[in-house]
């Protein structure tokens, strides 16, 4: 007959609680915005790259649609509405970033910008590598 | 039964007020005009209100039912994104008939819900909204069970007696394809006296005329301007569900952004006998951004 004690019970307990625990840091390491975009979207690249008139396009779009949460230089607001300037958007693919776009971040308040032309998301990306520099 | 017993004078001053804020409101410095809204006025897309910002709106509907007097019904709407998947709406409505009154008739408050976190090829939003009308709403923001051109040509005095408690239920499918958007709205409205679940459709598909911004700050360019169609009508009732005995329409509708905010314009044809023959209709959206900061220190950096 198995019987179980007091002390497996907590033993076992406590090994679910650390293997948990390492699943979700395992996961919270994997889960930069660009991780979950298919390989066939991040491969995708701006059809308006040899168009310099796509970043004050996308400069006039950023202005209506993008400065009201991530303000006009780009900064974000130090709180939930992150800064553009960053490593992470540097290191963004064209298309990582038109998908982000489309999709948002619905659940943290990021909408989705499917609602604008594919077309004009494209120059926002424009204008977003422009102020990379 | 409950009665709406405001005067004529004090419900047009009233009338005049709302009027006036929505002026007020949008001459504010600080309003904006968020790229690519849809113009619909009856339909639904998935699009919410963006997270903090207060969208103002008013809409109104002019027609003249057969053998009865013009009328113009003003809707006026507080939009306000409580989240990136919830958005919550109060309408204030009245109305105004030739040669009988101008009336208050009533509120509405919905939210509508986004529950996936993705978007996908077709979008589901589901809508949940609470009125407390008077049988004399003319705004007709929707058209379920037998609605038809009849209960628009009975008199005010009548009509604002009848007072109406409804909860309706809106699936929304959108959907975003190439520069369009698909949009099919399903309802189901149920009076709370008692009356059986009444049932309707909204279908509208818009797009701007030109998809490529031209980068320059004009007022006129084809990007400002978004032109498509609704359908809307009625389904009848659980007891018959059916698309005669009730009224539809098709309505081309245009919509025009502006610098400080969102003109619409659409005229919708009735398809049958049921349905009036015109109904115009106008729309204006101004949007205040990011309210909360207004209530936070530091300018909203918490």
């Amino acid at each position: 007959m198995i019987t179980i004690t007091r002390s497996d019970l907590r033993r076992t307990l406590g090994l679910v609680c650390i293997l948990l625990s390492a699943g979700l840091l395992l996961g919270a390491a994997s889960s930069s915005p660009w991780a979950k975009i298919s390989a066939k979207d991040h491969a995708r690249t701006s059809p308006l790259t040899s168009r310099p008139d796509s970043i004050p396009a996308g400069a006039l779009l950023y202005k209506d649609n993008c400065a009201q949460c991530h303000k006009a230089d780009a900064a974000g607001d130090g709180h939930k509405k992150p800064g553009l300037r960053t490593d992470r958007i540097k290191s963004a693919s064209d298309g990582d970033l038109e998908w982000f776009l489309r999709q948002g971040d619905i659940a943290h308040g990021m909408p989705s910008w499917s609602r604008l032309p594919e077309a004009q998301r494209w120059q926002l990306i424009a204008y977003l590598r422009s102020i990379q520099q | 039964m409950a009665r709406y017993t405001y005067s004529f004078g004090s419900i047009s001053s009233r009338f005049f007020l709302a009027f006036f804020l929505l002026a007020l409101f949008s001459a504010l410095p600080g309003t904006t005009a968020n790229g690519q809204e849809k113009p619909y006025f009856i339909t639904y897309s998935h699009d919410l209100e963006e997270p903090g910002n207060l969208e103002i709106e008013s809409k109104t509907a002019i027609g003249r039912p057969t053998d009865s007097h013009r009328y113009g019904a003003l809707a006026s709407e507080l939009e306000y994104g409580v989240t990136g998947w919830w958005t919550s709406e109060i309408y204030l409505d009245a109305q105004t008939t030739g040669q009988e009154s101008t009336l208050f008739t009533g509120f509405r408050l919905e939210n509508r819900f986004r529950p996936l976190m993705r978007e996908h090829w077709i979008n589901p939003v589901l809508y949940v909204e609470f009125e407390n009308i008077t049988g004399a709403d003319k705004n007709m923001l929707e058209v379920v069970g037998h609605d038809g051109e009849g209960d628009l040509a009975e008199p005010n005095d009548d009509t604002r007696q009848e007072h109406e408690h409804e909860a309706e239920l809106k699936l929304i499918l959108s959907s975003n394809l190439k520069a369009w958007n698909i949009s099919e709205n399903f309802i189901a409205e149920k009076n709370l006296g008692h009356e059986p679940w009444e049932f309707g459709y909204a279908l509208g598909a818009a797009r701007p005329l030109r998809t490529l911004s031209s980068g320059k700050p004009c007022t006129f360019c084809l990007e400002k301007f978004t032109a498509g169609a609704e359908m809307y009508g009625g389904l009848g009732d659980v007891a018959s569900l059916t698309l005669g005995d009730t009224s539809h329409y098709v309505a081309p509708i245009v919509g025009w952004q502006l610098p400080v905010g969102r003109l619409s314009f659409s005229t919708g044809f009735g398809l049958n006998s049921n349905s009036l023959d015109r109904v115009y209709r106008f729309g204006w959206a101004t949007e205040l951004p990011q309210v909360g900061t207004w209530f936070r220190r530091n300018g909203g950096t918490r």
